[in-house]
């Protein structure tokens, strides 16, 4: 299976000039870019690992390529992503955030069912790749 | 000028402001043209078309006095009051360039003559009785203008925006919707199974119909049952928070507060209520979707009886006002290109009226004056009614990010089902965004963007084959009277 959170998901997998032109279109905006990654999908999971602190002060698109080549050489394995941030008042929060890399295979999630009275169902999604340790995940 | 009286009859001559009878509407202090409004009045633009013969001013005064504290003759029991205050003050009366029957009329209210927090109150005061009077053939609510000190009285959507997109962790594009087709007749079960197929696809949201609520063939628990396990099946497929508007739409407020307690037990992000319950119902329904963390749609159920002709009724921008105000997180306000009302610069307005903090007052966009919103929570607008992939350029380009486009249609009538509708839609949306974002004319190679895309998404192609070129272009019914004029 492929999670399909983030702005492009299903796209073909964004190549790096793609990459580049979306940060330039932040940066245009005057939206900070940071970098996130993780090797827990589920879709509640608000905090992802930050790499470094949103780069306020990187003006141009190939610094900002750096930092994101960077991540994701270094969590290969994982899923990495690409935000940009709106600080304007009345937005104060993400205006972009697409995922630049993911493991292979993405192994999905579990649907678990508590059956309870009158037909009710409670529901827990469980992520497969949670079953290991964190760092040890999405690993032969 | 000699001005011709608009209630029954003609007024004395040289009667006193006093004299038991029937005055002037005008001549009672209903009519001020050197009024200068108070930052705290309310103000209300009215398109009147008074009777033959009824002096404009004169109508617009009566428009003024029937809303606030007139009646048709003179009551002493005015001078126990500081009546100068609680009158409401017509201060302009302009023709409508190009209609000579109508006149656009500009009316002051104090803003003690209204309950804090209460639209209940604030339509009864200027909506309530002045509709039927005899001496107008039409009256139109064009647009009011809420003082911050009242709109701080409101507690606005319960969510909002910003905190609807942190819930979903969805950003940078507009989120997608499908209603479930046939809106009437469908098994629960069944039901589920389009729930499930649309989300698994690829959209963000399905939605109840405004009718569907608890019929015979599908009462409300079950569907909400089925739809649930739909919801948390798509969860699990994708990795993505998905939701179904349940509506909880009832004859009585105890039992739409049973359907949303269930909705909420279920786990449900989001349940919906249709207009046709009224003001008061909605804003015990915001109150409790704000307490209970749930986001809150609104249907536009029934707005056309009283929002579409330009002559008479209420605006819908002044309805969106009054549903921003008591509080929903989503409401229905437009497609432009789709196959219901919407002409692209009044929508415009609507969706600005919507979402932004501060709206100038913008005669091309139908706006009269001036709003500031001072961060009440902003309202996603919803666009739903005859759309498709094959629009996706134009429907960003005139309705922007913030908004849920609806595919029902356009998701379920999909020549190879509903999840490939759900696809072909997402596939469409996101290659548009993406374009958008790398500085593409995305407006003019709408279709190139859309073709080249398709190459690799073969439910796209099919899309594009069955309703590239399905348009509904007819003239619009409600428009601004002002347009802009080329300059030669």
């Amino acid at each position: 299976m492929k999670i399909t959170q983030g702005t492009f998901s299903f796209l073909p997998d964004l190549t790096d000039e793609q990459i580049t032109k979306q940060v330039q279109y932040a940066l245009d905006n005057n939206w900070p870019v940071s970098v996130e990654y993780t090797d827990d999908p589920h879709p509640r999971n608000s905090y992802w690992e930050m790499y470094g602190l949103p780069m306020f002060d990187i003006k141009d698109a190939a610094g900002v390529m750096d930092t994101v080549r960077k991540a994701i050489a270094e969590h290969k394995n994982e899923y990495v992503k690409v935000n940009a941030f709106d600080a304007r008042r009345g937005r104060q929060t993400t205006a972009l955030s697409f995922i630049v890399n993911r493991p292979d295979p993405e192994p999905g999630f579990r649907l678990e069912r508590t059956g309870g009275a009158d037909r009710q169902m409670r529901y827990t999604l469980h992520a497969y790749a949670t079953d290991k340790p964190e760092g040890e995940r999405y690993h032969e | 000028m000699k001005i011709e009286s608009a209630g029954n009859g003609t007024a004395p001559k040289e009667k006193s402001r006093w004299t038991s009878g029937v005055s002037l509407y005008a001549d009672m202090g209903y009519w001020d043209a050197d009024y200068e409004p108070k930052a705290t009045d309310v103000l209300c633009a009215f398109r009147i078309t008074p009777q033959p013969g009824v002096d404009p001013i004169e109508a617009a005064a009566a428009v003024a006095g029937e809303s606030s504290t007139a009646t048709w003759t003179v009551v002493w029991t005015d001078r126990l009051t500081d009546h100068t205050r609680y009158q409401a003050k017509a201060y302009r009366c302009d023709p409508v360039p190009g209609n000579p029957e109508q006149f656009i009329a500009l009316i002051a209210y104090d803003i003690d003559l209204f309950e804090e927090g209460s639209i209940a109150n604030l339509t009864s005061s200027i909506i309530g009785n002045v509709f039927g009077f005899k001496a107008l053939k039409a009256l139109r609510l064009e647009d009011m203008r809420i003082p911050v000190a009242y709109v701080k009285t409101f507690p606005g959507p319960p969510h909002g925006i910003v905190m609807e997109r942190e819930y979903l962790n969805k950003f940078g594009r507009p989120l997608l919707g499908a209603t479930v087709k046939p809106k009437l007749g469908l098994s629960a079960k069944n039901y589920g199974r389009v729930v499930y197929e649309a989300l698994r696809g690829g959209l963000d949201f399905t939605k109840d119909d405004e009718n569907i609520n608890s019929q015979p063939f599908m009462r409300w628990r079950d569907r909400y049952l089925f739809c649930m396990e739909a919801v948390n099946r798509a969860e699990a497929a994708s990795g993505e928070v998905k939701g179904h508007y349940l509506n909880v739409t009832a004859a009585t407020m105890e039992d739409m507060y049973e359907r949303a307690e269930f909705a909420k037990a279920l786990g449900s992000v989001i349940i919906m209520e249709d207009l046709t319950v009224g003001f008061t119902a909605m804003a015990s329904m915001s109150k409790w979707a704000r307490k209970n963390g749930m986001i809150l749609h609104l249907h536009r159920a029934g707005h056309g009886t009283y929002t579409r002709q330009k002559s008479h009724g209420v605006s819908f921008r002044v309805i969106a006002k009054w549903c921003r105000l008591l509080g929903v997180d989503h409401i229905h306000a437009g497609t432009v290109v789709g196959k219901l009302e919407g002409d692209p610069n009044t929508t415009a307005g609507f969706y600005d009226i919507l979402r932004e903090d501060f709206i100038p007052a913008n005669p091309l966009h139908g706006v009269y004056f001036d709003q500031e919103w001072c961060a009440l929570g902003a309202v996603m607008p919803v666009a739903s009614g005859g759309i498709h992939a094959g629009q996706m350029h134009q429907l960003l380009h005139y309705l922007g990010e913030d908004v849920v486009l609806q595919f029902g249609g356009g998701t379920i009538g999909h020549p190879d089902g509903i999840a490939a509708g759900a696809i072909a839609n997402r596939v469409a949306l996101e290659a548009m965004i993406l374009a958008r974002n790398e500085g593409v004319d995305y407006m003019n190679k709408g279709l190139e963007i859309l073709e080249n895309a398709a190459k690799s998404c073969k439910p796209l192609a099919h899309a594009l084959d069955v309703w590239k070129d399905i348009t509904f272009d007819y003239a619009s019914t409600d428009m601004p009277d002002v347009a802009v004029t080329p300059n030669y």
